[in-house]
């Protein structure tokens, strides 16, 4: 078995294609929002992480101090020692230890955790998972948009900072929808004659205008990237390839003209077998994680100090392993803050407990907080979204669940 | 004249991989009969299957890749007590280089001299996948119509496995298809689906070599159980699809029906290495309900009498119909036509070849406008034909497949590749395959006549626009490169 963990890590960073849709993406709003440079001061910058595949908040952000928690997560439960312990993140809760970055931000109060989280949908399907996490509606299939984007559409405008304008799959569907878009990946072939390039556009335009906007937009995001020095080394890993994503687009969002608000998405974290404990096919993607919002705090430099990163996935994972030292679909999970805008330092949870009878449908980590919640806080708090718009566009039906209060400061 | 060329475009692009160049004569015949030029394929069922000399069988790979592995463990065992490095570092290197390396961008050539270290020695899972992605190609490249060999796509597709699981799902990625999908394209739904899910790679994609029955002798022993990885997508993504009435009960009582179904491993304690076998000591004991029906213990037969059924389901019939005229006909494709495909499907028992022959016997399936664009496989393939270029070498192809996220055998879930305009239509693939169309059209455009190609490919069915941004391009290259991104080329 270890070969499979080598072969897939590899197979990451094949090229900047496979990057952008097997293993990572980025996109990002094309407006600067107006108050980005009001005279407060004020500069906030947004990042959605999506991990694709479900992440096992149990196994991310352990509750050493449930007793049932050793039992269920068995041969892959993580201990406060040993050679790799656990950091405590309080006297109940500690961080798998693969992020130490992580960590230090939390101890720094700069991220913060909130456990038995969950979207609105129930059932396990990864793809309609994925599309009510995204397209912020409580059911799957409803529509080709994101929350993200939604509430972007009721910002004001400022200036346009990239020409280009990218929707499809390589924009995460968090950030589809009316309002526009820019997508990046690292380059790394040879390009087209600008002339041979132009006359395809022609062509495009009098017969196929869906590949004339199509094309146009390519053309013009790879210039607006250039200069980067992106392309995957062979022999780095996936977890490196998070890196690279996040420090191409910190790069970006870090520029004057840049991009505020962005969505990346990383794949790969269904792991139904051999999870791994301390160490092990999580661990490494763990790692990778972090390493990527380490590359975020650095690239992002001074504004740093005003950037919250949303970390979540689709739903959790079996709160006891299954037959193969792995777990498979479950509902509860984690979704992790981090940034300088963030009241960090703490695990905000309403602990449901692991006690069989606490479980959900059994099997799960019951969820107590509404992911919506969470997000429409940082939305409320850090961008000024109104909470009308919350309720009613951005998350439709949502009234009843209002936005946590105080996750920033 | 002119409606049947728009015709043979739809032949050849729509239920095929293209026009061949050269003296095939494609587009005529295709224009002639366009039907006729469709089904021809399907009356030779044989044609289906790929049987070439060096391919071997799934428990043959299995043996020569576990006693690679075996090694390998042994070598790594042997340089651990011995503390002394040896050529095994290089050996297990080797190891964890997949075809990635190898299967970047065909870029050399583009670069004045760039220094090149020498690539390491190619592995017997790399040398196999390579194989058997070059008898995949060569075959798409000379095929008639092309119409077989679209459909052997989508099932595999269908029922995708990602060599990127590790060393086995890469060595048997070609064997899986040749042995799982091909014999049943043009046969029963029902028999492709136990033949998937009775398939090494598959059990071992989807994890399920590792499911015990929790009460079976084998679960009790190592106090292990469940894993419910291949019930929950059989379900959900090979037969009922999502939102097809099953309950997380369902795919738990699934997962215990297939407990025991798994492939026998190098020592051959089950049966020969590489085979399916039915592990009855891994067998969670007793009868389980599925969707409210009783299946007894009866072993092996619990399961293949669950797989019938579901292959038998109105839900299947929709989802399949569903998806299939999706991927021929339009990401939004006419309900009747649907309606027509699902109807087939449900009173043919599953007769595939019955399907294929009902969607192109619709009107729908040659009115509905050519909206679809080709798939990056579609287009480097279509590319070859009309260059009349057999491949001898698969890396061109898989590096471009890569750059255009589009990695031979190896989807990025078990959903495999998307099928849909917004999937491949988007702005950062259209610039790659411009960039992937001027590197080729620089490499060889030189001795070829795009005029030619034009004809061959379009022939009247081109548009002025086309006609004249090709023969007024600045050279041969570029009026090349801007044939193979033409919308006659690209859409279909």
């Amino acid at each position: 078995m270890t070969m499979d963990c080598c072969e897939a890590r590899t197979s990451l960073i094949t090229t900047r294609r496979s990057l952008l849709l097997g293993g990572a993406s980025f996109a990002a709003w094309a407006y600067l929002p107006k108050f980005a440079r009001a005279a407060d001061g004020r500069d906030p910058r947004l990042i959605v992480v999506i991990l694709r595949g479900a992440l096992d908040g149990l196994a991310t952000v352990a509750p050493l101090g449930d007793p049932d928690y050793a039992g269920l997560h068995g041969s892959i439960a993580l201990t406060s020692d040993g050679p790799h312990a656990a950091s405590m993140l309080d006297s109940f809760f500690a961080l798998h230890p693969s992020m130490p970055e992580f960590a230090r931000m939390y101890r720094e109060n700069h991220a913060a955790v909130v456990h038995a989280v969950a979207s609105p949908y129930r059932d396990r399907s990864h793809f309609d998972g994925q599309d009510v996490l995204e397209s912020g509606y409580a059911g799957p299939g409803r529509v080709q948009s994101g929350w993200l984007n939604r509430a972007l559409e009721g910002l004001p405008r400022g200036e346009r900072v990239m020409s280009g304008l990218a929707i499809g799959p390589t924009t995460p569907l968090v950030l589809r929808g009316a309002a526009p878009t820019v997508a990046w990946a690292p380059v790394a072939l040879p390009q087209a004659a600008d002339d041979t390039a132009a006359r395809l556009v022609d062509l495009y335009k009098h017969r196929d205008p869906a590949l004339a906007a199509a094309l146009s937009q390519g053309l013009q995001l790879d210039k607006a990237a250039q200069g980067d020095d992106m392309k995957p080394k062979p022999g780095s890993n996936g977890a490196a390839a998070m890196r690279l994503v996040a420090r191409g687009a910190a790069k970006l969002m870090s520029a004057d003209d840049g991009p505020r608000i962005a969505a990346l998405a990383f794949d790969g974290w269904d792991t139904h077998a051999n999870e791994g404990g301390p160490v092990g096919r999580l661990a490494t993607l763990l790692s990778g994680l972090d390493g990527a919002l380490a590359e975020f705090e650095t690239g992002l430099g001074e504004r740093w100090r005003d950037t919250v990163i949303v970390v979540a996935t689709e739903f959790g994972r079996t709160a006891r392993i299954n037959g193969t030292d792995g777990t498979d679909h479950g509902t509860g999970t984690v979704a992790l803050l981090a940034g300088g805008a963030v009241k960090g330092g703490r695990v905000i949870a309403d602990w449901p407990g692991l006690k069989p009878a606490n479980l959900y449908e059994g099997r799960d980590l019951a969820p107590t907080t509404d992911l919506r919640a969470v997000i429409k806080g940082v939305l409320h708090d850090h961008l000024g979204v109104a909470e009308r718009a919350l309720a009613e566009t951005v998350f439709p039906d949502s009234a009843t669940v209002k936005p946590a209060r105080g996750l920033l400061g | 004249m002119a409606r049947d060329s728009q015709a043979a475009l739809v032949a050849l692009n729509r239920f095929g991989l293209g026009a061949r160049g050269g003296a095939s004569g494609d587009f005529v015949n295709a224009a002639s009969d366009p039907r006729g030029f469709v089904k021809a394929e399907l009356s030779r069922p044989s044609g289906v299957l790929l049987e070439v000399p060096g391919l071997q069988s799934t428990p043959a790979l299995a043996q020569t890749v576990f006693q690679y592995q075996f090694e390998i463990v042994q070598a790594r065992n042997a340089a651990a007590k011995s503390a002394a490095p040896t050529d095994i570092a290089g050996k297990a290197a080797a190891m964890e280089t997949t075809d990635a390396n190898a299967a970047m961008p065909p870029a050399e050539g583009m670069q004045p001299n760039p220094p090149k270290p020498a690539p390491p020695p190619l592995n017997i899972i790399q040398k196999t996948y390579r194989a058997e992605a070059l008898a995949r190609l060569q075959r798409a490249t000379i095929a008639d119509c092309g119409f077989a060999e679209r459909l052997v796509v989508f099932w595999s597709n269908h029922f995708c496995i990602s060599a990127n699981k590790g060393g086995l799902a890469r060595m048997w990625a070609g064997s899986f298809e040749r042995e799982a999908i091909r014999p049943y394209v043009l046969g029963k739904f029902g028999d492709m689906l136990k033949a998937v899910e009775q398939h090494p790679a598959m059990l071992f994609f989807l994890d399920n070599q590792q499911s015990l029955g929790p009460e079976s002798r084998a679960g009790e022993n190592r106090k292990r159980g469940l894993n419910e990885n291949l019930a929950r997508e059989i379900m959900e993504l090979h037969t009922l699809g999502v939102g097809g009435g099953y309950s997380q009960d369902d795919v738990t009582s699934l997962a215990r029906i297939i407990t025991g179904w798994t492939y026998a491993g190098r020592q051959g304690q089950l049966g020969a290495p590489g085979t399916f076998v039915f592990n009855a000591n891994a067998h969670q004991p007793g009868a389980q309900r599925l969707l409210g029906k009783i299946y007894e213990n009866t072993g092996v037969a619990q399961g293949e009498a669950a797989l019938a059924d579901l292959a038998r389901h109105p839900s299947t019939a929709t989802f399949i119909a569903t998806k299939f005229a999706r991927h021929f006909v339009a990401d939004d494709p006419p309900p009747a036509l649907v309606a027509r495909l699902q109807d087939v499907f449900l009173e043919s028992d599953g007769d595939l070849k019955a399907l294929a022959l009902a969607l192109v016997d619709s009107s729908e399936a040659w009115q509905v406008p050519m909206t679809k664009l080709r798939s990056p496989y579609e287009f480097l393939v279509a590319t070859g034909r009309l260059l009349a270029r057999v491949p001898d070498d698969p890396q061109r192809y898989l590096g471009g497949l890569n750059v255009l996220g589009q990695p031979l055998w190896s989807p990025a879930g078990p959903n495999g590749f998307p099928d849909s305009n917004a999937a491949w239509a988007a702005p950062e693939g259209m610039k790659l395959r411009l960039d992937i169309s001027a590197q080729l059209a620089s490499r060889i455009g030189e001795n070829i006549d795009p005029r030619d190609l034009l004809e061959f490919a379009a022939s009247d069915a081109a548009s002025p626009e086309t006609r004249r941004t090709i023969e007024r391009a600045e050279s041969r290259q570029q009026a090349l490169a801007l044939l193979l991104m033409s919308p006659e080329f690209q859409r279909r």
